[in-house]
């Protein structure tokens, strides 16, 4: 290979700004515990901003002063601002409610960008230097590419001054090893953190900025995404932990997917491969990475309650809906019942989650590539008009998922979730492109019966509610009390003698099994499929939604996934207000970067606030039997307001009626106070209730 | 031969040695205690027993077979279950559920005498969880927890015991019940190993007694015997000579 030296050039080129890229995750994982998944959207949305302030046809900024201006001002500002407004709040929240908060994050960067923003147009990606290029060994070696080596050898210099030679370098290592003892010993734990998250914004952007330029001509949105997100390969080989690592991690991806170019052979079954390396060695880094030791005391109190279904709500839900489906299918147009009809498929896919995420505290971002496998399983093994097909792509479906898991079981969370988004960026590129499988579009015929889209509206109806049924059944039994052990106490669970990897794979086969049923049905409503349909972006929102409703319980995943199906029916309705349709296709972003504030989900928190309501009437019937007596007197008696008075001094109280108490239903008023101040004989300080709240 | 019989283990965390050459014997039928102060690696030993924990060297044999590089999930399986020092119950399952489980995952892989839910019902009656049955777990104190933590581990039919500081969080008269409890299930044929720090449940209910000090045994023997070791005395209580 005569021109293999200067590949290797442009390798380390592009591995430099992998390594950047992936130093600015490291620096904000280790300091404040978060993975931040948004790491790559950041990079992305920074890489737009600099175009627009120094492209002509933007605001014309010189390119340095643009660059200072975005790497020391812009992105270090969004960064703090993000681990203020959203991170913080995330400190005793489970894994999957961090994830899930800052794949939010992520999905709202690409719709800002996508929908509001900047909207797609031609913006061509300015290298540095333009005109400088060499030619090595048959290779156009550029002086951008050059810079970025620079910029790389620059920023690893700088880290390391600044983690081991200032102070607050050092105290950010400490934090890292013990948050609380960094604050008992002065520290400032949130003020490090927010620095951490400046610093890798700061980095995001620098990646971003230099990668849009050889990434493509013009800036793409997930392009530019993809490439910063290829950089947790990087990371990842550098454990999420070591910066030297994580630099060699970098130039190790750079080199070999240059080095693919050369070495692999130019085959249309191949294009999808280049682009796929650095998914490659993520997929190997994770697989030869040593085991997590289990960690025994993991019990710690989590913000989220973990509420079950039953299965009589299970059958009312069921019920409901289909009335309610069949009701809304009668009165609206056609375009409303296909709306209906994809917000249900949404529903079931969810529900694919709970078993895995709700259940088993598991992760996946691959739910609709398992739904991709199960629609080209039935459309095309058999013919999907036969009602075998559906358990045919759920087997196949859930035997693939099975598979996927096997290798990423040793893992846990974050490296799990990173596996499975591997994998389905993998299948996105090599696979579901292939013109034997869905390159071409594929048409799934409908069950027999069921051509008329209303009646199909009602049949998915019914399927998730069979489906439903299926998981609350699981829950109620021993499979459901194993996998809802698991994610209690990993280490109890095995020292009981339970196989955790064997059940981890049943949780990934069950789940992969209804995410196949579900693109069956996606592949029924639409006229045809094809690899669009099943894209790992698309995943992400399943996971938004289904936390953002509740992931524990079946009604959380009919909540989130009729939702996830309104925004964009919102927006299209709303299409003449101002800002109104941006915020919809905003909805589940927004929805699940509010999640660090109510990890609970919609439905927990609905039927709690009704379960608190009869709770406290319980109690304040409770109380009113013990103290059905009370002096009265000119003052105010704490208790319920306008008494009833019996003449003998006692105050009546009608058992039935519903009195409002003071200063437990509602705070006091001043003038209650101060008669209560009065009547106690205290001081106007003394007793201050009011001002408490 | 001894039920348990670990051979010169050895544990490394960096180049803090944790646990050094311990050997160590637990027998059928018989409830040997493991004590020591803080730190001395009572707790990891028990990880290196239950292989939560990796060694350096040395060995584990539990019923004449090689243990040491048995998965958790398998030496649970030839029977063995442990409790744990900091709490690791089901905590959003309930008392009942917490023991059902465990019961259910030995029927799993042992054929079954009765069923797990009899199981369950007979265990919550042996460790005086009756009344809580229906109480999510963790919203139950930590003696009732450690009970559960108990119960789960009996529910799983296990050979051998090993209890990390069972008695912590219990009530005088807990405490007692436990010791009966403790007592009537070595009478069974059960082999016990108990970490524990309240002396006199140890000294009252043990046979045999080790005494783990900065990751060696320092002493074993009879409680009569150990109560007057001068080593034992002085890990305890501080050295006199200085």
């Amino acid at each position: 290979m005569e021109n293999l030296s200067g590949f290797l050039i442009l390798g380390i080129a592009t591995g430099s700004l992998y390594a950047i890229a992936a130093s600015g995750l490291v620096v904000t994982y280790t300091t404040s515990g978060i993975f931040n998944f948004a790491h790559g959207a950041t990079g992305m949305v920074m890489a737009y901003i600099y175009w627009q302030i120094t492209d002509p046809e933007g605001w014309g900024v010189h390119p340095i002063l643009g660059l200072v201006v975005v790497l020391f001002i812009v992105a270090p500002l969004f960064g703090a601002l993000v681990e203020r407004v959203i991170m913080r709040g995330l400190q005793d929240t489970s894994l999957v409610t961090k994830l899930v908060v800052t794949i939010g994050l992520m999905v709202g960067l690409r719709e800002l960008v996508n929908q509001v923003l900047w909207p797609p147009a031609v913006r061509p990606a300015a290298k540095f230097f333009p005109g400088d290029r060499w030619t090595l060994s048959g290779v156009s070696v550029t002086a951008h590419d050059l810079i970025g080596i620079a910029v790389a050898i620059l920023v690893a210099a700088g880290l390391y001054l600044l983690l081991y030679k200032t102070r607050i370098g050092v105290s950010m290592r400490a934090v890292v090893d013990d948050r609380e003892l960094v604050r008992l010993n002065g520290g400032r734990p949130n003020r490090l953190s927010m620095f951490s998250w400046g610093l890798g914004a700061s980095l995001a952007a620098l990646a971003g900025i230099l990668a849009a330029p050889i990434v493509q001509s013009t800036l793409q949105v997930d392009p530019l995404t993809i490439f910063v997100i290829n950089a947790y390969a990087a990371a990842v080989i550098g454990r999420l932990q070591s910066l030297p690592w994580t630099f060699a991690g970098g130039i190790i991806i750079g080199v070999a997917q240059n080095l693919a170019v050369v070495y692999l052979p130019q085959t249309e079954a191949l294009t999808g491969l280049r682009p796929s390396v650095p998914t490659i060695l993520l997929f190997i880094t994770l697989l030869v990475l040593p085991q997590t030791r289990l960690r025994t005391h993991s019990l710690q109190r989590l913000r989220e309650s973990v509420p079950h279904s039953t299965l009589q709500g299970t059958l009312l839900m069921t019920a409901v809906l289909m009335a309610a489906v069949a009701l809304v299918a009668q009165v609206s147009d056609a375009r409303m019942v296909l709306d209906l009809s994809r917000a249900l498929v949404l529903c079931i896919m969810i529900l694919s989650l709970v078993p895995l995420t709700g259940f088993a505290g598991q992760i996946s971002l691959a739910q609709w590539t398992f739904g991709g496998i199960g629609v080209w399983v039935a459309a095309t093994w058999i013919s999907s008009s036969n009602p075998l097909s559906l358990v045919l792509a759920a087997l196949v479906a859930g035997a693939v998922g099975a598979v996927v898991a096997l290798p990423a079981l040793r893992l846990q969370g974050i490296y799990l979730a990173l596996a499975t988004m591997a994998f389905a960026v993998l299948m996105d590129n090599l696979v579901f492109k292939q013109e034997w499988m869905l390159g071409s579009s594929i048409v799934v015929d409908r069950l027999p019966g069921l051509e008329n889209d209303k009646v199909f509206a009602i049949f998915l109806a019914l399927m998730f509610g069979l489906l439903a049924l299926f998981v609350v059944w699981l829950r109620r039994g021993p499979f459901g009390r194993r996998l809802q052990a698991m994610k209690d106490s990993p280490a109890a669970c095995a020292t009981l003698g339970l196989d955790l990897t064997r059940t981890k794979l049943e949780a990934f086969a069950i789940s992969a099994a209804i995410a196949g049923i579900g693109g069956v049905m996606l592949g029924m409503l639409k006229p045809s499929v094809g690899p669009n349909d099943f894209l790992m972006f698309n995943s992400l929102p399943l996971l938004l939604m289904g936390v953002v409703g509740g992931i524990t319980a079946v009604g959380g995943a009919l909540f989130g996934g009729l939702l996830l199906g309104a925004f964009p029916v919102l927006a299209r309705v709303l299409a003449d207000v101002p800002v109104l349709p941006e915020l919809f296709l905003l909805g589940p972003a927004l929805a699940g970067i509010s999640l660090g504030r109510n990890p609970n989900g919609a439905v927990n928190e609905i039927t709690r606030s009704f379960r608190d309501r009869n709770e406290a009437r319980r109690r304040r019937k409770e109380l009113r039997e013990v103290a059905d007596v009370r002096p009265e007197g000119d003052g105010v008696a704490i208790g319920p307001e306008a008494p009833a008075h019996a003449g003998d001094g006692r105050v009546l109280i009608d058992p039935l009626d519903e009195p409002e108490w003071l200063g437990i239903d509602r705070p006091f008023t001043q003038r209650e106070v101060q008669a209560l101040n009065e009547a106690l004989d205290l001081k106007e300080s003394d007793l201050d209730v009011t001002a408490r709240s | 031969m001894s039920l348990l019989e670990a051979r010169g283990v050895t544990v490394r965390f960096g180049g803090h040695i944790a646990v050094k050459q311990v050997d160590l014997d637990v027998d059928a039928g018989r409830i040997t205690g493991l004590i020591g102060p803080n730190g001395a690696g009572k707790t990891t030993l028990f990880n290196v027993i239950t292989g939560l924990q990796d060694t350096v060297e040395g060995s584990v044999s539990f019923d004449g077979r090689e243990i040491s590089r048995l998965a958790p999930h398998k030496r649970a399986r030839l029977g063995m279950a442990r409790t744990f020092q900091r709490l690791e119950v089901f905590g959003s399952l309930t008392a009942r559920e917490n023991i059902l489980a465990a019961a259910e995952f030995r029927n799993r892989y042992a054929s079954a005498r009765m069923s797990a839910a009899e199981m369950a019902d007979i265990v919550l009656e042996i460790v005086g969880l009756r009344s809580v049955a229906s109480e999510r777990a963790d919203s139950l104190p930590t003696g009732q927890a450690r009970l559960i933590e108990l119960g789960r581990a009996l529910a799983s039919e296990p050979k051998l015991l090993l209890l990390d500081e069972p008695a912590s969080g219990l009530s005088e008269v807990e405490t007692d019940q436990l010791a009966n409890l403790l007592v009537r299930l070595a009478e069974a044929g059960l082999g016990i190993l108990l970490v524990e720090h309240d002396m006199p449940l140890v000294m009252r209910v043990c046979q045999v007694i080790a005494v783990l000090d900065f990751g060696s045994i320092l002493a074993q023997g009879p409680p009569e015997q150990i109560r007057q070791n001068p080593q034992v005395l002085e890990a305890y209580l501080g050295s006199h000579r200085h």
